[in-house]
């Protein structure tokens, strides 16, 4: 089961770094060219600059898998708020990577609509068949990370699960095997 | 419609008429289906006469609270020299609800539609649709039906060529359930951690950017442009003769335990035992309903007794000790550990706090564990008053009701299902049939 907004400062477990940029590699800018021009075009939707403040931060993750702090430091100069602010925005929402993640990160929901219908059936069947084990840390391959979710409101089509961007309905433990498989 | 199921013949369907008509995602077959015929026809009106059809429909939010929305639409005050914005609320997260996604994956120009009007209407020139992260495919086609309406002059700074400017953006959320309570959607869209305001002062004081500011759900926002284009009084006729509160037509999401989940519109009022029985089909072979919460998981859970005698309108669920919330029906059936379902639910509440209020913090917190301590075989009978207690102090008591809806479903449970817990607190198995009939 997820750990609790409250208990921690992120959602993901410390992990395995194997896939994705090490905290340790030097910086490379996002926002050069044309992420810089995406970026001063969402800036004029607002009548203030910390409003792009979650936009950027998408644009970030969307180049580099996750936010690194330097990322978050780039980010804070670019939207003039100290790296301190914008470190715990990013803290405050589950979607943000403050580590690297799997190639697929896989994100099964199990809140009580879900779990009624058998989504822990399907969380074990990923462990299983990933090879990750535990929920939360990427297999050894650096391929899958799977954890569970809170409700990812699509209840009527019991298990969903989202695929890095993607979304599967219906998933069992059954398809999960041909399910992985797709994936590449 | 019944999506992804056809439309069943008792439904009234309205707004979900081209769920699964990939046609009516772009603009020109919007267009043949009557799309932005409101939006020119408002734009031709005075924001006040705009006013005045929606109040006079009877038209309430669909987000949960079921606010009048032309009385909440009339608290802007146009032309007072400020800016002012609209916020659609399209961070649905309530577990057990998904109609605004099926909105917004199938009539995409609908929303953009409705978001103009509602704009034009309490004299914003800037609507921002707030869409949570998880709903990528939403987000797609929401941005892709802006850059259309943009493209063919419906938006910008001269709106159909009438020279008067709506802005229509969309904002990713990044995953976050508080975010759909309204100000924590605004703090959450002017990039801080979303932690509800105290209130008031109230949005359409000051709100988003300090400004006056009007939030509206995505159900509500789609429901004007048919409002505008059919009238008030057809609006109306969709409702209880008797109970002139509750008008209009509602989508009701389907999940659980159940034969045929899927998104169903039905006229205000209809009888949910039909609902249950006659379009969703009933219960899984083998089994029967056990509980049901009829408006997302944040409303009184309810026996299937109960929840059978409610008529589907705010008044109906009301009556019977409950709410219409989010139209959420979340159906649990006699092959389910209720209790584990009760202990889920207090985690997602755990799970989900901002953590800024006591109650709440520490209260999501405790209830979890006390619960999840009971499902694990090693409960005691002083728990149940502990946790009676403790939702007594979540209750009423906050900034918003995340703390008053995780007190909700535990004191509700508890109430109605009594037995279920006692007999796990006595380490006595629970009679349940066995889950592989289906």
């Amino acid at each position: 089961m997820s750990a609790t907004r409250n208990e921690m400062g992120g959602e993901r477990a410390p992990g395995d770094l194997a896939h994705g940029l090490h905290e340790s590699a030097p910086h490379v800018p996002v926002f050069t060219g044309a992420r810089r021009a995406e970026l001063d075009e969402l800036l004029t939707r607002y009548p203030q600059k910390m409003a792009a403040l979650l936009p950027a931060l998408w644009i970030v993750q969307e180049e580099r898998g996750w936010v690194s702090s330097d990322a978050m430091a780039e980010v804070a100069e670019v939207l003039e708020l100290t790296p301190a602010y914008v470190k715990g925005v990013v803290s405050f929402y589950t979607m943000y990577h403050q580590h690297p993640v799997g190639q697929h990160f896989i994100q099964v929901c199990t809140t009580s609509p879900c779990n009624v219908c058998g989504a822990e059936d399907v969380v074990n069947a990923l462990l299983k068949h990933t090879g990750c084990e535990e929920l939360g840390v990427t297999s050894a391959d650096g391929k899958y990370t799977v954890i569970e979710v809170e409700c990812l409101g699509a209840c009527g089509f019991a298990t969903p699960l989202m695929v890095n961007e993607k979304f599967i309905e219906s998933v069992t433990p059954e398809t999960v095997p041909a399910l992985l498989a797709s994936l590449g | 419609m019944g999506f992804p199921h056809p439309p069943h013949d008792r439904e009234s369907v309205v707004l979900s008429k081209y769920f699964g008509d990939k046609e009516a995602i772009g603009l020109e077959g919007w267009r043949k289906r009557g799309g932005y015929v409101a939006l020119q026809k408002a734009l031709g009106m005075t924001p006040a006469e705009i006013v005045g059809v929606v109040k006079e429909s009877g038209l309430r939010g669909r987000g949960g609270a079921g606010f009048p929305t032309g009385v909440k639409w009339s608290f802007m005050k146009p032309g007072d020299g400020k800016p002012h914005y609209l916020c659609c609320n399209a961070d649905e997260s309530e577990p057990g609800t998904f109609k605004d996604r099926e909105i917004m994956r199938w009539t995409p120009h609908a929303l953009v539609e409705g978001c103009a009007i509602g704009a034009y209407a309490i004299g914003a020139e800037v609507a921002y649709v707030y869409i949570r992260g998880e709903y990528t495919e939403a987000l797609d086609r929401m941005n892709a039906a802006c850059k259309e309406a943009y493209a063919a002059g419906i938006l910008g700074t001269n709106a159909m060529g009438t020279g008067k400017t709506v802005h229509v953006y969309v904002h990713k959320g990044a995953g976050a359930y508080i975010c759909g309570e309204e100000t924590a959607l605004m703090n959450s869209l002017e990039g801080r951690r979303g932690n509800p305001r105290i209130k008031p002062p109230f949005p359409a004081v000051a709100g988003l950017f300090g400004q006056p500011t009007t939030i509206n759900n995505v159900e509500t926002l789609v429901a004007v442009p048919h409002i505008l284009n059919n009238g008030a009084d057809w609006y109306k006729k969709f409702g209880r003769a008797d109970n002139p509160k509750s008008t209009g037509t509602k989508l009701f999401s389907v999940c659980g335990n159940i034969q045929r989940p899927g998104n169903y519109e039905v006229a205000m009022g209809f009888p949910f035992k039909d609902f249950l029985y006659d379009l969703c089909g009933g219960p899984l072979p083998g089994r029967q309903f056990k509980a049901i919460i009829p408006g997302g998981i944040s409303v009184p859970i309810q026996t299937r007794e109960e929840a059978e005698n409610s008529p589907m309108d705010y008044e109906g669920f009301v009556a019977n000790g409950t709410m219409l919330g989010s139209g959420g029906v979340i159906v649990i059936d006699d092959a389910q550990n209720l209790v584990k379902q009760i202990a889920r639910a207090a985690r997602f509440f755990a799970h989900e706090s901002c953590a800024q209020c006591t109650q709440c913090r520490e209260g999501t917190a405790w209830t979890t564990k006390i619960l999840e301590r009971i499902v694990a075989g090693e409960g005691s009978t002083e728990d149940l008053d502990t946790l009676l207690e403790i939702g007594e102090q979540m209750t009423g008591k906050t900034i918003c009701v995340l703390s008053d809806s995780c007190a909700t479903p535990v004191k509700s449970g508890i109430e109605k299902f009594r037995g279920d817990f006692e007999a796990l607190i006595k380490k006595k198995k629970v009679h349940m049939v066995p889950a592989q009939v289906a």
